[in-house]
């Protein structure tokens, strides 16, 4: 499998000025390491204040660690290779309205490529293939006041899409949305993964979220405190509990069932799993 | 909230003038500003006037807008017409009552200067009317472009154009938003005296401001990881095509100016 992506050893402080005026360092990270394949999807979750903003910023090159090293495509990221790099990948920011460039949704999915110098005619085509990607090619000439938030979202995952890149970086991309808007923009994920095995890293504090990922890096205090499947993870479901996640509300409902006698079998990450052991409950007795 | 504001009141439509590349309309409209000096007689300003009720025929444009986009100048003209009626001394007496003298080279001038405003008016209103703020920029942009040379930063001052016009009703959204948030906590815009309601406009104005910072800075670093590094490089996603009609917008304007050498006195 080849390598997307990974940190060794990854430190990065913040210089504060307290009292007295001495400098002191706060970690927002401290020794944190991963690695990221080809085609797999990582969910990085964790309250505020985990680290997990830090950790975004310092994959896509807006900041450089303290020590440690970050490793896109398999180069070491620093001020030389970073505009490269970024032509490599896509990422998608929490707030729809601050990321959308352009002043219609063409002229938006096509900003990255101007950046690029891509030629217009590639440039047409691409900027019409990632609006079909996300289902939006009714909406080219639309200007940004005219979508729903969700619909910004999936424009900003074109504009990503459009460069090709080999690995999509969501931000909290779905954190200002309503439910429907960020169903719609997790199935468009959930379809480019099947469709085109793109590599997804999704850095959110939705647990809904990081049922989809086939792995799971917890953050705490800027360390890394678990890794895993999802399935791993919610087995520590009081942990996760302890550092301010919400579980997915199927995992609470069964938990709360079994608090108050009711003896389900194995543990519920969605909420059909749950269903489907409900209403099957008296026949397997 | 948005339909009140005359800031882009680009009204989409189809006609020949909608359809014309904005390099050649702002051209026209500069070129034009320069030659409504060339009229001095009667007949030169029919030529303009007749001119422009021809561009606003073509236009298909309904008068309703073009009366609109005048209101703010009528004031103008009229106080040009006074003023030339009052102190341009020259010329038979026409009207004298008490210390007031009319002139008719007063009134002359004064009528001309008025259509000169007018003609000059209605003309950049259709510029507007007709052409979409986008459009404009991109137009001004390849327009500039020679004066790249003089260090002018004509990329990055049609990029600041774009995305002060994307983000115009983002920002009135918001200020709907906290407008209603600050009606709610009792604030009071609409009573009181002058100073009271300047004094209630801060509170509405700060929040504005400090999202609006926030704002620029997202949208600054989601410029940046998506690879923008100015205009060195890039290419560009709008194309302009110059279209016969648009040649034939200037030989409109070489027409117009021979015309009006020819008529005037």
């Amino acid at each position: 499998m080849k390598e997307i992506a990974s940190m060794h050893h990854v430190t990065f402080s913040y210089d504060t000025e307290e009292e007295g005026s001495s400098l002191i360092s706060n970690k927002a990270l401290d020794d944190v390491s991963f690695t990221l394949y080809e085609g797999q999807w990582l969910a990085i979750v964790g309250h505020n204040g985990s680290g997990k903003s830090t950790l975004a910023k310092l994959l896509i090159g807006l900041m450089f660690p303290s020590s440690g090293e970050v490793n896109l495509f398999l180069e070491s990221l620093s001020e030389e290779n970073l505009w490269e790099m970024r032509s490599k990948m896509g990422i998608v920011f929490q707030n729809p309205d601050n990321q959308f460039v352009g002043s219609t949704v063409q002229d938006d999915v096509a900003f990255a490529l101007e950046n690029n110098g891509v030629p217009h005619e590639m440039m047409v085509k691409r900027v019409h293939e990632a609006l079909e990607q996300v289902k939006m090619t009714d909406y080219v000439n639309h200007e940004p006041h005219h979508l729903s938030g969700g619909q910004k979202q999936r424009v900003a995952i074109a504009g990503a899409l459009a460069l090709q890149p080999e690995l999509l970086i969501l931000d909290e991309a779905t954190s200002m949305l309503d439910p429907q808007g960020r169903e719609e923009v997790i199935e468009i994920v959930k379809k480019l993964r099947t469709e085109i095995g793109l590599t997804v890293v999704s850095i959110t504090h939705d647990l809904e979220e990081v049922l989809l990922a086939d792995r799971v890096l917890v953050m705490n205090e800027g360390k890394v405190l678990m890794t895993g499947t999802p399935h791993e993870i919610f087995q520590q479901g009081t942990e996760l509990e302890s550092i301010g996640l919400d579980l997915p509300f199927a995992l609470r409902v069964s938990e709360l069932l079994r608090d108050t006698g009711v003896e389900l079998q194995g543990n519920h990450m969605t909420e059909e799993e749950l269903v489907n052991e409900l209403w099957t409950f008296h026949f397997s007795k | 909230m948005l339909e009140k504001m005359i800031i882009g009141r680009y009204i989409p439509g189809n006609s020949i003038v909608h359809r014309m590349d904005p390099r050649s309309k702002l051209l026209f409209v500069f070129l034009f500003i320069i030659a409504v000096f060339l009229a001095n007689n009667v007949a030169s300003y029919a030529v303009l006037l007749g001119f422009t009720v021809f561009v606003i025929a073509l236009a298909r444009i309904r008068p309703y807008f073009l009366v609109n986009g005048l209101k703010p100048v009528i004031f103008l003209i009229a106080f040009t017409l006074l003023l030339h009626l009052f102190f341009t001394r020259e010329g038979a007496i026409l009207f004298e009552w008490k210390f007031i003298k009319i002139y008719e080279e007063g009134l002359r001038m004064g009528i001309f200067i008025s259509i000169r405003f007018l003609v000059l008016v209605l003309i950049t209103t259709i510029l507007t009317l007709t052409t979409s703020p986008i459009s404009i920029t991109d137009g001004l942009e390849t327009l500039l472009n020679p004066f790249k040379k003089l260090k002018l930063p004509v990329h990055e001052l049609a990029l600041m154009m774009s995305i002060s016009l994307r983000f115009i009703p983002t920002l009135m959204d918001e200020t709907d938003k906290i407008l209603k948030a600050q009606l709610a906590r009792g604030s009071d815009l609409s009573t009181g005296s002058i100073k009271e309601r300047v004094q209630a406009v801060i509170p509405l104005l700060v929040p504005l401001f400090v999202s609006a910072f926030k704002r620029a800075e997202d949208l600054a670093v989601a410029m940046e990881v998506r690879g923008y590094r100015g205009g060195e490089g890039r290419t560009r996603f709008r194309q302009l095509s110059w279209q016969t009609r648009d040649t034939g917008v200037l030989i409109a304007f070489v027409i117009l100016v021979a015309v009006l050498a020819w008529v005037r006195k």
